[in-house]
C-alpha cells in the first residue's frame, strides 16, 4: 500500500524528461511532429502485441494438462482451433508489419518532402563545435557564424551538413530527427519551427573527448527579428572607442588567437576555430557550454584544456592583466 | 594455479603500449619557451663537437602518438603545407627527406619554426603557443619516419600521395645535411 506513490512517482520520472528546449517528444516543427506521431503510434501498437503475447504465454503456462493424456494422442478439433489460432496471429503480424510500413512511409513523406527551403545554411561538424555559413545568392550577403543558428519562424530551412574531422550529427529533437555528418559527403536535412523559441541540439554521433559538449542553439524568431539579426552578423565587428577594449583588441592581435579566429574587419583572418565577430551575441561560448559572460570568456581562455579536455583550443601563455581587457573585447563584439 | 601468475606480466607488458598515447592535456602551468642549446653547423673550434644543450621535452613529443597527430592537424591549420606541401617541399624545402639544412633533431626543427630562417621561413615565436610548435616538430619528424613506428601516424582520411608516415621505412640522418646544396661543392 504504502509502495504506491512511490511506484507512480518512479513511472512519472523518466517522463519528466520528455519537455524542454531539447526534446524530441516536446515537438515544434512539422518534421518533429510527425517523427513523434510515428513514436506514440508504434509505441502504441507494439505495447498492445507485446501485453496480448505475455498474457497469452502466462495463460499457456498456467495451463494444467489433464493426466493421463498422451502428448502422441492428436485431437482433430484441437488441432483444427490451434491451426485457426496460429494462422491468425501470423495474419495479424503480417497486417501490423504492413500497416506499420505505410506509416512510417507516410512520416518519411514529410521529413524528405522538398528540398528547396528559401535559406540555405551550410553546418560544418569540427571537433568540437559546429561551423554555420549562411549562403545566399549575393556573396556580400554570406557570412560564417557558430554554434548558434537563427532561423526565420515558420519557414523551411535546407541544411547542408558536412564534416571537417570525423563524423558527427546534427540532431535538435524539438525540430527534427538526427542526420550525420561525414567527411568528405554532403548530407541534407529541413528545419522548421511553428513556434518561436530556443531549442536546443547536440552531436548525437560520438566523436571524441568533447562530445557531450558539442552543442547548437536554434533561436526561432519572427521574419522581422531574423532579418535584424542577420544584418548584425553581416556586418563587421566594431572598432572599439573604449581604451580597455582597444587594448583587448590588440592584445587579440599580437597572440596566437590569430592563428585560428577570425574577426572580420580586423586582421585576424584564421579560419580553424569559430568566428567571433559577433562572438557576444551568441548566448554561449564554447559549443554550448558556458553562457557567454565576461567571466566565462576569461575563464575559457585561461583554462580551456579544464573546462572541455581535449579541446583544440591550447592553453595560451597571457600575462594576468592582459585577460581583463581580452575578455571586454570579445564580450563587447556584439 | 602458476599459469596466472607469469599471464599477469604479459598482462601488465599490454598495456605498456598505451604509453605511446598518452594525453596530458592540462599541464601544471602554462608553459615558457624552453631554452635549447643548439648549433646550426657542425664544425666546432678544436677538436671536440659543437657543446649542445637540451632540455630533454622534445623526447616526450617525438615518442607520443597524440602529439604528433596533433601536430599533423596543425601542420596544415597553420599553412605549413602551404610552402612545405605534404612534405615533398614546393617552394620550401621537403621535410620527408634526408637532407636538413637547419639541423633534423627534433631542438632544431623546434628552434627553426620559432626562429625562422633566412630566404622564407617565417618566424612563430609567439604565435603558435610552445606546446603546439613541439607537436608540429614532433610531427615534421616523423614525415620522414625519424620516430618510432609505433607512435607516427596512421593512414590519413583525405588523399595522400604517398605511404602514410607509420610505413615508410625508418631514416638515417644525411651528416652532410647540414649543408645548402646550393653550397655543396660538385662531385
Amino acid at each position: 500500500m504504502g509502495a504506491r506513490p512511490f511506484l507512480i512517482l518512479l513511472s512519472a520520472l523518466p517522463l519528466s524528461g520528455c519537455s524542454g528546449w531539447q526534446s524530441a517528444l516536446d515537438t515544434h516543427g512539422p518534421h518533429a511532429d510527425s517523427l513523434a506521431r510515428l513514436f506514440w503510434i508504434f509505441l502504441a501498437i507494439l505495447s498492445t502485441v507485446w501485453i496480448v503475447t505475455i498474457v497469452m504465454l502466462l495463460l499457456a503456462l498456467r495451463r494444467r494438462r489433464e493426466p493421463g493424456d498422451d502428448p502422441l494422442m492428436t485431437h482433430p478439433g484441437t488441432e483444427r482451433r490451434m491451426t485457426i489460432v496460429v494462422s491468425s496471429a501470423v495474419a495479424l503480424t503480417a497486417l501490423i508489419v504492413m500497416a506499420l510500413t505505410i506509416v512510417s512511409y507516410g512520416a518519411q513523406r514529410v521529413l524528405f518532402a522538398s528540398r528547396d527551403g528559401p535559406l540555405t545554411l551550410l553546418v560544418t561538424g569540427q571537433q568540437f563545435w559546429w561551423k554555420v555559413q549562411y549562403e545566399d545568392a549575393s556573396p556580400a550577403r554570406t557570412f560564417t557564424t557558430a554554434n548558434e543558428i537563427h532561423i526565420p519562424v515558420g519557414e523551411k530551412v535546407l541544411i547542408k551538413l558536412e564534416s571537417s574531422d570525423v563524423i558527427h550529427s546534427f540532431w535538435v529533437p524539438s525540430l527534427n530527427g538526427k542526420l550525420d555528418a561525414i567527411p568528405g559527403r554532403q548530407n541534407q536535412i529541413e528545419i522548421q519551427a511553428d513556434r518561436p523559441g530556443v531549442y536546443r541540439g547536440q552531436c548525437a554521433e560520438f566523436c571524441g573527448w568533447q562530445h557531450a559538449h558539442m552543442g547548437l542553439l536554434v533561436v526561432a524568431e519572427t521574419r522581422q527579428d531574423f532579418e535584424r539579426w542577420r544584418d548584425g552578423q553581416i556586418s563587421a565587428a566594431h572598432i572599439p572607442d573604449d581604451p580597455e577594449e582597444q587594448k583587448g583588441m590588440e592584445i587579440f592581435m599580437t597572440k596566437p588567437c590569430i592563428m585560428c579566429h577570425q574577426i572580420r574587419g580586423t586582421s585576424a583572418g584564421g579560419k580553424v576555430a569559430p568566428d567571433l565577430t559577433h562572438v557576444g551575441s551568441r548566448q554561449y561560448i564554447a559549443a554550448g557550454t558556458l553562457p557567454t559572460t565576461r567571466g566565462n570568456i576569461a575563464a575559457w581562455i585561461v583554462d580551456p584544456q579544464g573546462i572541455k579536455p581535449g579541446v583544440h583550443m591550447p592553453l595560451v601563455q597571457l600575462a594576468p592583466e592582459e585577460i581583463q581587457p581580452l575578455a571586454t573585447y570579445l564580450e563587447s563584439l556584439k | 594455479m602458476k599459469k596466472p601468475i607469469w599471464l599477469l606480466p604479459a598482462a601488465l607488458l599490454l598495456l605498456s603500449a598505451c604509453e605511446r598515447e598518452k594525453r596530458e592535456f592540462r599541464p601544471a602551468q602554462v608553459s615558457e619557451e624552453t631554452d635549447e642549446k643548439i648549433a646550426l653547423s657542425s664544425l666546432s673550434a678544436g677538436p671536440s663537437p659543437p657543446s649542445q644543450q637540451t632540455t630533454g621535452k622534445g623526447k616526450n613529443f617525438e615518442e607520443n602518438a597524440y602529439h604528433i597527430s596533433e601536430g599533423q592537424k596543425l601542420y596544415t591549420w597553420f599553412n605549413c603545407n602551404g610552402c612545405h606541401s605534404n612534405g615533398g617541399g614546393g617552394s620550401g624545402p621537403a621535410l620527408m627527406d634526408d637532407r636538413w639544412i637547419y639541423g633534423g633533431s627534433i631542438e632544431h626543427i623546434v628552434q627553426t619554426i620559432r626562429e625562422g630562417r633566412p630566404n622564407g621561413m617565417p618566424s612563430f615565436r609567439g604565435k603558435i603557443p610552445d606546446d603546439q610548435v613541439w607537436q608540429i616538430a614532433a610531427y615534421v619528424r616523423s614525415m620522414g619516419r625519424y620516430t618510432p613506428k609505433a607512435a607516427s601516424p596512421a593512414r590519413r582520411d583525405d588523399m595522400h600521395p604517398g605511404p602514410a608516415e607509420q610505413r615508410r621505412p625508418p631514416a638515417e640522418m644525411n651528416p652532410g645535411g647540414s649543408i645548402p646544396s646550393s653550397a655543396q661543392m660538385p662531385q
